[in-house]
């Protein structure tokens, strides 16, 4: 019951969010400079042409009127369509969604198990030689930015040693047909969240296996290995639950950086491109989509992290 | 991240120019090392910045490189320019004028449409109208005002008769004009689009790819390619990366940095097509401080060319003489070249009672270069005793934002005839005018120009225009860059002609050996 009315107030609350973040991402393109007609007449701005170009766009309305015809299309199920290329907005989430939910995919997928056994692996022995390289690599690792650390990838593995493609051009929406298009990207979007996970697991081993009931349970004979994974690793892993759900919003900021620098036509592909040309109802979409997600995943996590550890409230 | 090129535009013409027709319509541009007899087959993939999921294939909404390349691939326009800017008959077989220059009859030479349709005089009509639908916004629109189109008409089905609103001798260069594409009449949806190009559409999801196959029936000869797609990679390194992985064949637009780096390197052949684009710095004549002719003269002295060219264009280019179009037809070559003078410049702006003089020059990501030009010219300002200040603008939107705000900006311009840099941007009622030179005497000189049938004696005129621009006009013209294109060594044909020219981006003509 408890748990019910949690989740009630908790959708709500994600709701009144995602339509606060989409009011705010409007007012944030409102306030870039220019419009869509004035970047549509790019080095030709001859001020009569942005005026038809304008009108043509129906860029007259004010923004309240846009953003309100906007917000009523979307509760009709109305995405609206391109200002620019006029095509569904539908279409451009169709045709980009996939690239980016395989490539998140995956790197979850690989994230968990990974990210668990490095810190699990670490805080066994704490102090000795695995813990220290495991924890100074993952210390370093973390402080490479993505970008850099993209474009190292692709000029040791792809451009000097040729092992895989540099960029998944023309690879169309289904890079699974192509996978080792997306090994690089995946491994870019891995690097940092695999180090913050480990590290949580790590500390939160630590702190498990140390305190009274490890000890208890291993006083009753129970072998260390069931200590370390049916005891200790439930309490350690809530931290790491909340900060994986982190970790999905941060991926969606990732795969922006990933997908220009290797060339996915993905979501952040289509975002770059709308807010370069002012696309507002595909920006708007984009902004929609990335805010449901994130609220659902948090959600889930908060949730997840009640089961796992009830005393602790899971509102972090 | 760097997106400099993404939305790089081209400066394209839209205005009109000079050049007599010389009969037919084969051109002797250069090619790179065409080793061999061509060879026929294969898919060429190309890669361009593009414009995401925003582009289009419609020829009249053109304005990235892309979208310039791709509508040469699929359509044709009636003229095109050669490699000095001077204009060649394409699907124009050939034009001849009245006495008064008002009066212009085209023929079409025969061709057809991807469908089987002949291109005809109507179609002609057609796509001229649509570009220059006043509810409309192309960007070709404005160049097209001088054609009384109500009073044109197809005389028989391959002869179209224009009417001028007044003489107009450089009336071929409307002709080629930037995205003036010839369409079937009544075309209005282009998500199939049937051109009479030397390539037929095969499919294309936008900001991704565009395929293409060989039109064995184009009357300039079929392409050697069986293939050609277009691919999308806005990073430069991305671009290069598919290069050198052998994802593409071809990698439009690549800075002076990575031809350097790759120089050497067995896997890239880097082709430079020189007197692509025009680097500048603009100045605003109708405001101080640069009203004051001194502080005009001490800033094209304070300029040192030779050394914006070597470190910004990392050597990939010329230096400019305050003057638009170098190599091109009608250019003033005879103008002695500008010298760096920084001692002179210092007695101007002393003299001018300048000194300490706070100049706030704007730049932004909108075109590569721009931002490095202006570090090393407020550099220059700066050791004059000027107190420059860079102020970065938004890439986007920065050709609205300096056309009639500030003082100085940096400014570029892709090739474009000589006299339609003048029509687009030195008359008065120039709408993209962003130096404010605004002289009645100018103006006459233009208007006799192009009502003088002679293209020796227009010659004479554009020569004189242009020392007063180079005496008094607002562009600081620094240099003229190189256009970087790199390629696998086994492509081969690729021609040097400026980025704007028929030979640019163009693929019918190249091979995989």
């Amino acid at each position: 019951m408890i748990m019910h009315g949690y989740v009630v107030r908790r959708l709500s609350l994600g709701l009144a969010q995602i339509v606060l973040v989409t009011a705010l991402v409007f007012a944030l393109t409102e306030a870039l400079p220019g419009d869509a007609a004035v970047v549509l007449a790019g080095d030709a701005p001859d001020p009569g042409r942005v005026a038809r170009l304008r009108h043509e766009l129906g860029l007259t309305g004010s923004a309240a009127e846009r953003y309100t015809g906007w917000l009523l299309g979307v509760l009709r199920g109305d995405l609206g369509t391109s200002m620019i290329a006029g095509r569904p907005v539908a279409a451009f989430i169709a045709e980009s969604g996939p690239p980016t939910a395989q490539l998140a995919a995956i790197t979850l997928l690989l994230l968990v198990p990974l990210a668990v056994a490095g810190g699990v692996a670490a805080a066994v022995r704490p102090g000795r030689a695995l813990d220290r390289v495991i924890s100074g690599t993952s210390v370093a690792l973390y402080a490479v930015p993505e970008f850099a650390l993209a474009i190292v990838l692709g000029a040791v593995f792809a451009l000097r040693l040729g092992w895989l493609p540099p960029t998944a051009i023309g690879a169309g929406g289904d890079l699974l047909a192509d996978p080792a298009v997306l090994v690089l990207p995946v491994l870019v979007l891995l690097a940092r969240p695999i180090c913050s996970i480990s590290r949580l697991v790590r500390g939160g081993m630590i702190d498990a296996l140390g305190s009274g009931y490890a000890a208890h349970a291993r006083r009753l004979g129970l072998a260390p290995r069931r200590v370390r994974w049916a005891h200790a690793l439930p309490n350690a892993v809530t931290p790491a639950v909340q900060q994986l759900a982190r970790t999905t919003d941060w991926l969606l900021g990732g795969v922006i950086t990933v997908e220009a620098v290797f060339v996915v036509p993905g979501l952040g592909s289509a975002l770059t491109g709308a807010v370069a040309a002012r696309d507002v109802p595909v920006i708007l979409a984009l902004a929609l989509l990335f805010a449901a997600t994130t609220v659902t995943v948090n959600l889930l996590a908060d949730i997840a992290a009640y089961r796992l550890a009830p005393r602790s409230d899971g509102a972090g | 991240m760097r997106s400099v090129h993404r939305r790089a535009f081209l400066g394209a013409a839209t205005g009109v120019s000079a050049a007599l027709l010389t009969g037919c319509g084969t051109t002797a541009t250069s090619r790179t090392a065409a080793s061999g007899t061509p060879r026929r087959g294969g898919r060429l993939r190309v890669a361009f910045a593009g414009g995401g999921g925003q582009e289009t294939l419609d020829p009249h909404l053109s304005n990235l490189f892309v979208e310039a390349s791709r509508s040469k691939a699929l359509f044709d326009k009636l003229a095109d320019y050669g490699p000095d800017l001077s204009v060649r008959p394409r699907l124009a077989e050939r034009w001849e004028p009245d006495p008064a220059l008002t009066t212009w009859r085209v023929t079409l030479r025969q061709a057809a449409f991807h469908d089987g349709r002949p291109v005809r005089a109507a179609d002609v009509l057609y796509s001229f109208a649509r570009i220059a639908d006043p509810r409309r916004a192309f960007r070709a629109r404005a160049g097209l005002a001088v054609i009384d189109l109500p009073g044109s008409r197809a005389v028989d089905d391959r002869t179209v008769e224009f009417r001028l609103r007044h003489p107009y001798a450089e009336f071929p260069n409307l002709l080629a004009a930037f995205g003036v594409f010839v369409v079937p009449d009544g075309a209005e949806d282009f998500t199939r689009p049937v051109g009479s190009g030397p390539f037929i559409f095969t499919s294309f999801q936008p900001g991704r790819s565009l395929l293409l196959r060989r039109n064995p029936d184009h009357w300039d000869g079929a392409p050697y390619v069986d293939e050609l797609q277009y691919l999308t990679a806005n990073e430069e390194s991305a671009r290069i990366g598919a290069l050198l992985g052998g994802q593409v064949d071809y990698a439009h637009d690549v800075t002076p940095t990575t031809a350097r780096a790759y120089q050497d390197d067995a896997r890239v052949r880097i082709t430079r097509l020189p007197g692509s684009g025009m680097q500048a710095f603009a100045m605003k004549l109708d405001r101080p401080p640069f009203d004051d002719p001194r502080l005009r003269e001490a800033m094209v002295l304070l300029a040192d060319r030779r050394g914006l060219v070597d470190s910004v264009l990392a050597g990939h280019g010329q230096v400019g003489n305050d003057l638009f179009g170098k190599g091109y037809q009608h250019y003033a070559a005879g103008i002695p070249q500008r010298a760096h003078d920084p001692e002179r410049a210092r007695w101007l702006v002393r003299k001018a009672g300048a000194e300490g003089l706070k100049v706030r020059l704007d730049t932004s990501a909108a075109a590569g270069g721009f931002v490095e030009s202006a570090t090393v010219f407020a550099g220059q300002l700066r050791r004059a005793g000027l107190a420059a200040e860079i102020v970065m603008g938004d890439k986007d939107t920065y050709w609205t934002d300096v056309l009639d705000k500030g003082t100085l900006c940096c400014f570029r311009s892709g090739a474009m005839p000589i006299e339609s840099h003048f029509a687009q941007r030195l008359l008065t009622t120039s709408t993209t005018n962003i130096t404010k030179w605004r002289r009645p005497e100018f103006d006459a000189l233009y208007a006799k120009a192009v009502s003088l049938a002679d293209p020796g004696a227009r010659g004479r005129v554009y020569a004189e225009m242009q020392r007063m621009q180079h005496a008094e006009g607002g562009y600081l013209v620094w240099g003229f860059a190189d256009w970087l294109i790199a390629a696998r060594p086994g492509l081969q044909g690729i021609a040097v002609s400026p980025a704007n020219t028929l030979d640019w981006a163009r693929f019918d003509k190249v091979w995989l050996a």
